[in-house]
C-alpha cells in the first residue's frame, strides 16, 4: 500500500490546485493575523473557514480526484495488486496532501509572526485535528459519491448538495426544530442531531475550548453544557471517526464491486 | 493455461457475455475475433478481474480467480486504449511497475525498438495518442510475462510501429509465450496466430486451430473463414425468404 500511496502523491503534489489550496490557507491566516493581531482570534476567525471551506474543497477536489483515478486505477488493477489495498492507497494520496496542505498553510504565518504561545498552541493543535478529521470525513464522502456515480457531472452535483445541506441545510433544520418545539426540553435531539452531521462536530470540537460557544449557536451552547470539556471532545472526535469509517466502507464495497 | 467455464455478463440490460467456454493453450497465439461489441475485450478483462463476471468460473493454471491478485504478476496486459495518470511521466510507471512487479529480469526491447527513450521522461499528458499506445505496448512485454493479453494492439498505431511490435509478437511466439490478441482486424492476424476463438453476440462460435477453421470451412484465409462462419445466418433467412416467395 505505501508504494501506491507514494505514486499517487507523487501525481497528486503535482497538481496545482493542492498548492493552490495551501495557498490559500497561508494567505487568509497571514491576513487575519494583520487584522486581528494576537493569535487566539486569528484562530477563532478561522474556525468558521476550516468548517465551512475544507468540506467544500475536500468534497468537490475528492470527487473529482477519484473519477480522475480512473486510469491509474486500470492501470493499477491490471497489477498484482488487490483491490482493497489500492483503495486504501488511494484514498491516503487523497486526504494527505490536502491535510498536509491546510495545516502547512495555516502554520507557516503563526510561526512567522512568533504568536504561538502557551495559550494558544492547544487550540491551534485542535484546529488542525479538527481540519484533519474534517478532511476525512469529507473525502470518505466524495469517494462513496464518486464510486457510485459514474456520471463527472452527476457526482459533482451531488457532492456540492451534500455540501450544502450539511453546511446551510442543516442549520435550517435545526433552527426550525427549535421553533417547532420552543416550549419542550431540547437538548437530547439537539445533541442528537448535532453528531448527525460532521461540520457541526466540527465546530462543537473547536468551539468547546474556545469557550465561546454561545456566539456559535444554539447547539454550540447545548454541546457545551450537555457534554462539555474532554469527555465533549472525545465524543466529538469518536463522531467524525465515524462519519469517516462508515461511508469509507461503503465506497470500499462499491470499489471492489466495480468493472474497470 | 487459462480456462474459462460458463461466464456470463451483463452491463444494465445489455447481455454482454452469455456462457462463454474458453481454453487458451500454453505456448500458442490465440486470436480472439469477433464484430465490434462482440465482447473480446470484456472477455479479457474478466480473465484479469477488472471486470467481474455475473456467472461461471475462471482458472488460471488451474487455480480460480476470485478476487485474488498474485496471479497478475505473470500477466501482462496491453489495454486497447491506453490512460495513464496524466502527471505521471513513463519512467515513473516504468519505476512503479518494477517497484510492483520485482526485479526481475527486464525487457526492454520495445522501448529501443519503438524509439521511446526520448519521451520516457516528458509528462504522460503531453503525449500524443500513438506516442501513449508505444508507451501501452512497451510497458505490457517489459515484465517477461508469462501470459500476454494485447486488445486490438495495433489499433493507433502508425504503420512502422505497427510492424515493429508484430516481429515482437513473432519472436515472443517463436519463445513459447503464450499470448491472448483481440483484433478484428483479421488480415493482421492472419501471420500470427495459431489458434482461434471466434465471438459472436456474446458467445463463442468457433474455437480451435487455424487450420481447422480453415478445414472447417473450406476457405484459405482467415478472413474468408470468418466471413463463411458468419454468412450461414444470412444465407438461411434469404433461402427462407425465396422459400416463400415462390
Amino acid at each position: 500500500m505505501l508504494k501506491i500511496v507514494r505514486y499517487e502523491l507523487q501525481n497528486v503534489l503535482r497538481s496545482r490546485y493542492v498548492i493552490a489550496y495551501g495557498l490559500f490557507f497561508l494567505l487568509i491566516t497571514e491576513t487575519l493575523l494583520r487584522l486581528a493581531g494576537s493569535s487566539p482570534r486569528t484562530l477563532l476567525s478561522l474556525l468558521n473557514v476550516v468548517v465551512l471551506l475544507i468540506p467544500l474543497v475536500t468534497i468537490v477536489f475528492g470527487t473529482i480526484y477519484w473519477h480522475g483515478t480512473r486510469e491509474f486505477t486500470e492501470l493499477l488493477l491490471a497489477q498484482p495488486v488487490r483491490r482493497s489495498t489500492l483503495f486504501h492507497g488511494l484514498f491516503a494520496g487523497l486526504v494527505l496532501p490536502l491535510s498536509a496542505a491546510f495545516a502547512i498553510g495555516v502554520t507557516i504565518p503563526l510561526a512567522l509572526h512568533r504568536t504561538i504561545g502557551p495559550d494558544s498552541i492547544g487550540l491551534l493543535a485542535l484546529m488542525l485535528v479538527t481540519g484533519v478529521a474534517l478532511t476525512g470525513v469529507f473525502a470518505a464522502l466524495a469517494v462513496l459519491i464518486a464510486g457510485l456515480v459514474d456520471d463527472r457531472l452527476k457526482g459533482l452535483g451531488l457532492a456540492l448538495g451534500v455540501w450544502l445541506l450539511l453546511t446551510l441545510g442543516y442549520d435550517a433544520i435545526m433552527l426550525g426544530v427549535t421553533v417547532w418545539f420552543a416550549d419542550r426540553p431540547l437538548e437530547g435531539p439537539l445533541l442528537a442531531l448535532t453528531f448527525a452531521n460532521p461540520v457541526d462536530l466540527g465546530r462543537v470540537l473547536l468551539v468547546l475550548r474556545f469557550d465561546v460557544a454561545a456566539l456559535m449557536g444554539y447547539t454550540g451552547a447545548v454541546f457545551q453544557r450537555q457534554l462539555g470539556g474532554l469527555i465533549g471532545t472525545l465524543a466529538a472526535l469518536g463522531g467524525l471517526a465515524a462519519w469517516m469509517i462508515i461511508p469509507g466502507l461503503f465506497a470500499l464495497r462499491a470499489f471492489k464491486r466495480n468493472d474497470y | 493455461m487459462i480456462s474459462a467455464r460458463g461466464v456470463s455478463k451483463r452491463f444494465g440490460r445489455l447481455q454482454v457475455l452469455s456462457s462463454v467456454d474458453l481454453d487458451i493453450v500454453p505456448g500458442q497465439v490465440t486470436a480472439i475475433v469477433g464484430p465490434n461489441a462482440s465482447g473480446k475485450t470484456t472477455l479479457n478483462k474478466i480473465v484479469l478481474g477488472l471486470v467481474k463476471r455475473d456467472a461461471g468460473h475462471v482458472l488460471f493454471d488451474g487455480q480460480p480467480i476470485n478476487g485474488d491478485a498474485a496471479y497478475r504478476s505473470r500477466i501482462g496486459y496491453m489495454p486497447q486504449i491506453a490512460r495513464f495518470p496524466e502527471n505521471l511521466c513513463a519512467d515513473d510507471l516504468v519505476r512503479m511497475l518494477t517497484d510492483l512487479r520485482g526485479y526481475g529480469s527486464r525487457d526492454e526491447e520495445l522501448i529501443d525498438a519503438l524509439a521511446l527513450g526520448a519521451v520516457m521522461r516528458t509528462p504522460l499528458r503531453v503525449l500524443s495518442g500513438g506516442t501513449r499506445q508505444r508507451i501501452n505496448a512497451a510497458l505490457a512485454f517489459l515484465f517477461r510475462p508469462e501470459l500476454l493479453i494485447l486488445d486490438e494492439p495495433t489499433a493507433g498505431l502508425d504503420p512502422i510501429s505497427s510492424s515493429l511490435l508484430k516481429d515482437k509478437i513473432l519472436r515472443e511466439r517463436e519463445a513459447g509465450r503464450t499470448l491472448i490478441v483481440t483484433s478484428h482486424v483479421l488480415s493482421e492476424l492472419e501471420e500470427m496466430v495459431d489458434r482461434v476463438a471466434f465471438l459472436l453476440d456474446g458467445g463463442i462460435r468457433f474455437s480451435g486451430t487455424k487450420q481447422e477453421l480453415k478445414q472447417s470451412t473450406g476457405e484459405r484465409t482467415l478472413e474468408r473463414a470468418i466471413a463463411q462462419l458468419m454468412r450461414p445466418v444470412a444465407l438461411d433467412a434469404t433461402a427462407l425468404k425465396v422459400r416463400a416467395a415462390s
